[in-house]
């Protein structure tokens, strides 16, 4: 293909000059092609968010819904300390656990990339394999893990480091971190080892070649190229975390319920969609803000580094 | 592909393909203007020009990938208009070979043949006589991904010829070739064109691909026919400054028009004193002067005291050794800038001091008046 | 200098060897106490025995829950990947205005909280008056299922070079035959690979359909309320043994045929010389 493109005129022209019909007749196909699938995430997931910000203005009146428009579940959602504080504690939760995940993953990522030879397919195979096993099943497995009667208890036991299994371990915040750190693990390696990848080598060799040391060939070249992979990993670790419900209420004992325990709740027993619909709202646009706030704050010190 | 010598296949009076008018525009970019161009039954023809002039183009729109957006084209009298690339009487070697890498060599080049259900001992017979045209008999069941880029090219060139087509159209066929590879290949492709006697149209940017195997070459620019000719005539007598370069060195001389008439025009020159020349077709007077150009092979060394009718006077100021040939860079007293002279070391060429005084041999004819 | 280099070449692959067990060690509990024959699940084992495996099969509502997960998986996966399909095909064969943005929204419910997007389709479903029931399961598992597999068929059609095609037209052959004799078979394996992947994401899902579902449970809810009853525990680890052989099977066959396609659309030549 790449042979092909250099004399290949015609084909990069159409592309990129005017609008002739035969453009135009492209850009039909290619947009008639691609609308079932677009117009399924549109009724999917566009309208259903629509839906939710809405509701996020109604009030449950019992049974019915009151579509009269209110401020008082933002109000509620903001205000009511258990709210605020579920809020904050999930952020500062999925927060930790990017943070973790990603420090974590990074120099696997490096290992793969720049260590792994001819055996970079299988390590990313080795290193996804445990993500797709069930997840109910993952946080179970760390429950018993970290239990009072658990693996780790009787392990340090055994070996007398301790006399009597701790009860620490289990049903608090950093349960709900390591747990979830484990299960992001797969999501956070992959951007980052496709950037490291990305990475011309020769930079490095120039870095080299220009007096600098590994050390600081790595800080000038290879980390600053790759931001790119550790933002999308952030992103993709950070969000879908704030939403975890499960792990929260395995393993997360009363410390560990986040955001997503009251969200349920809402649409469960306490069934007040209004007031789900506002948490969810502002779940979403504040973890989005957090994730937009530390991405900059990345992309700034990256330019720092430099 | 057979050694046996064959003699050079005559060129039939019947036209294959006819272009006329034919441009397309991409937008406000005209990759195409104008062109027209005949072809005729049993022809090599190249398309030659450097990258976006528009060769790519006219090849595509004769195999029916791309359409005109104004004029017309006919194979074999037959107007191509509204009739897609599967049902021309075209088959093409693609750049990149197109070697459908889920198939084998025999399944690759019995693709097209499937389609016309010829039955099995038929079709077996074609795939066979295709591979020992191309010299691959025997790797029928290689797969598409054991072969090296030269066995791709033949494997590509066999599933075009297979097919009988009035016309095989080769896109830049040597191009991934390496060098010594590609000048075999291009021996190999001229001799299977005289074999079968099919017409051969060829795009390369590479000049001397396009001289070594063609019968007549059409030079390209901007999307532009500039010249259209035999191998030959498009390098000793090219039209204009253009055409001149992109086929090679060149020498230019400046000249005043002393007279003009007809096909011929009489010029002065500080260098070369009065020639006559043949008038390019496109020429047109740029006020009293006009441009000569003559190739560096054309001027020779003349040695000891042998003279010649024709001669200039110069001093030898660089020497570069290229094995079999030397090139000299030769101040002429009156030119502006120094003449390049190619010549063969058997006579001690890469010998001759820089610094030294030299006469240089000319044929007037190898003097030609370029159109800017 | 080379101290440096030092560090790093002893400490790297120590470091991967711990990450690997780090990725692992929740994993390798699920067998270990699948055979334990006890319930409570601690070390030292008190006997091995396959009790809890031979039980798996005499419990109806195992079997109902497994049989819903597999209908919501085959159709979950047929779904996404003809979505998944269309949306590669297009991105990767034509250029047309608003080309990332609608990739972007097609790929968004991958960075999407799952509680939101199960809330959110919960809503609309309501409001739609439909049915909770397997159906609504399956709607959902789509929408999460078209983000990988439209991964995995983008890096399939990706290589996929353009004058494959007009080779074959070239050549005679027919749109319908050039799809049928070139295209299809090219990107074979990246539907297949792709089938497989939302399968098991459907199967493995559990969020989407806690809400989505009606009375009819998929594996993981019957597995979420079977871990409320300690005395279940065995079984269901014995139930997640047998999935994670299953879905590392199925894995390993996505992953051998995503490579294949690999190999086949590179068309790199030159490979023998």
């Amino acid at each position: 293909m790449t042979a092909a493109a250099e004399d290949a005129s015609p084909l990069p022209l159409r592309r990129h000059r005017g609008r002739s019909s035969l453009l135009q007749s492209e850009a039909a196909q290619g947009f008639a092609l691609i609308s079932p699938t677009f117009l399924y995430a549109l009724v999917l997931l566009v309208v259903p968010i629509v839906v939710i910000l809405a509701h996020s203005f109604w009030t449950q009146n019992y049974l019915t819904i009151d579509r009269t428009f209110t401020l008082e579940n933002y109000r509620v959602a903001l205000t009511e300390p258990i709210y605020r504080d579920l809020l904050m504690r999930s952020l500062w939760i999925s927060l930790l656990v990017s943070f973790f995940t990603v420090v974590l993953a990074y120099p696997i990522a490096f290992y793969i990339s720049f260590h792994g030879g001819r055996h970079k397919g299988l390590w990313l195979f080795l290193i996804t394999i445990p993500f797709w096993t069930s997840y109910l099943l993952r946080v179970m497995s760390w429950k018993v893990i970290l239990g009072y009667n658990g693996v780790l208890n009787s392990g340090l036991m055994g070996l007398g480091i301790t006399s009597e299994p701790s009860t620490a371990l289990l049903y608090n915040t950093s349960a709900v971190v390591i747990t979830l750190t484990h299960a992001w693990a797969a999501f956070a390696i992959l951007p980052i080892f496709v950037s490291l990848e990305k990475i011309d080598r020769s930079l490095i060799e120039a870095a080299t070649d220009l007096g600098d040391g590994p050390l600081r060939s790595f800080l000038r070249v290879t980390l600053p190229l790759s931001v790119p992979g550790v933002v999308s990993a952030i992103l993709i670790v950070m969000i879908p975390t704030v939403g975890d419900f499960v792990t929260p209420k395995l393993v997360g004992g009363k410390d560990g319920v986040m955001i997503a325990n009251a969200i349920e709740a809402q649409f469960g027993k306490a069934s007040n969609w209004p007031l789900g619909a506002a948490l969810s709202v502002t779940t979403m646009l504040v973890v989005t803000a957090m994730a937009a706030a530390t991405v900059l704050i990345i992309r700034s010190a990256a330019r720092l580094a430099r | 592909m057979p050694d046996l010598p064959l003699p050079e296949r005559p060129l039939s009076d019947r036209t294959m393909i006819e272009i006329s008018h034919v441009s397309r525009s991409y937008g406000a970019f005209k990759a195409l203007d104008d062109a027209s161009l005949t072809i005729r039954e049993g022809e090599f023809f190249s398309l030659l020009g450097p990258s976006g002039c528009g060769k790519t183009t006219l090849l595509r729109m004769i195999a029916g990938f791309d359409n005109p957006t104004t004029g017309t084209i006919a194979i074999d009298g037959q107007p191509m208009e509204g009739i897609p690339a599967n049902r021309r009487p075209t088959n093409m070697v693609f750049q990149s070979y197109a070697i459908f890498p889920h198939l084998n060599v025999e399944q690759n080049v019995a693709y097209g043949l499937k389609r016309l259900k010829l039955g099995a001992t038929e079709e077996r017979r074609r795939v066979e006589e295709a591979l020992a045209q191309v010299s691959l008999t025997g790797l029928g069941k290689r797969g598409a991904n054991e072969l090296s880029g030269g066995q791709r090219q033949r494997v590509a060139l066999a599933r075009a010829l297979v097919m009988r087509p009035k016309v095989l159209l080769l896109d830049e066929p040597l191009s991934a070739l390496d060098k010594k590879l590609r000048e075999q290949m291009q021996v190999e492709l001229r001799r299977l064109q005289q074999a079968v006697g099919i017409t051969f149209i060829l795009v390369t940017h590479d000049q001397y691909e396009a001289l070594a195997m063609s019968d007549r070459i059409a030079v390209m620019f901007g999307g532009r026919i500039t010249q259209v000719a035999s191998p030959k005539e498009i390098y000793q007598r090219p039209v204009n400054r253009q055409v001149a370069d992109f086929l090679g060195g060149m020498n230019f001389v400046k000249a005043e028009i002393v007279e003009e008439n007809g096909a011929s025009i009489v010029v002065d020159t500080l260098g070369f004193g009065r020639v006559r020349t043949d008038k390019p077709p496109a020429f047109t007077r740029n006020g009293g002067s006009a441009t000569l150009g003559i190739r560096p092979e054309r001027l020779r060394v003349l040695w000891d005291d042998a003279t010649s009718k024709f001669e200039v006077a110069g001093r030898v100021v660089e020497r570069h050794y290229f094995g079999e040939i030397t090139h000299l860079i030769v101040e002429i007293p009156g030119l502006e800038k120094p003449l390049s002279v190619t010549e063969t070391n058997d006579f001690g060429a890469d010998d001759i001091p820089v610094g030294s005084a030299v006469r240089l041999a000319y044929d007037p004819d190898a003097l030609v008046a370029l159109a800017d | 200098m080379t101290m440096m280099n030092r560090m790093l070449s002893r400490w790297l692959p120590a470091y991967a060897f711990l990450y690997i067990v780090f990725l692992y060690l929740p994993v390798v509990f699920l067998p270990i106490f699948s055979v334990n024959t006890t319930a409570s699940p601690k070390f030292p084992l008190t006997g091995l025995t396959l009790k809890w495996y031979r039980d798996l099969p005499n419990t109806p509502a195992l079997i109902d829950a497994a049989w819903n997960s597999l209908m919501v998986g085959v159709s979950a996966a047929l779904l996404a990947t003809l979505l998944g399909i269309c949306a590669a095909r297009a991105i990767t064969r034509y250029r047309f205005p608003g080309r990332r943005a609608i990739n972007g929204l097609i790929m968004a419910p991958l960075v999407l909280p799952e509680i939101i997007l199960a809330v959110s389709m919960l809503l609309v479903m309501l409001q739609l008056g439909l049915s909770l029931s397997l159906i609504t399961v399956v709607f959902g598992h789509v929408l999460i299922c078209i983000p990988y597999s439209l991964s995995v068929l983008t890096s399939g059609f990706e290589g996929f070079d353009r004058s494959l095609e007009e080779a074959s037209a070239d050549l005679g052959e027919s749109a319908f035959g050039t799809f049928r004799r070139v295209t299809l078979p090219m990107v074979a394996p990246a539907i297949i690979s792709s089938l497989l992947v939302s399968f098991t994401i459907s199967l493995d899902e559990f969020i989407i359909a806690f809400f989505l579902t009606g009375t009819e449970p998929t594996l993981p809810i019957y597995i979420w309320g079977q871990l409320r009853f300690a005395s279940k525990l065995p079984g269901v680890l014995a139930l997640g043994t047998v999935l994670l052989v299953g879905s590392f099977l199925l894995l390993t066959i996505a992953e051998v045929l995503r490579r294949r396609a690999a190999r086949r659309t590179q068309n790199t030549g030159g490979a023998h010389a």
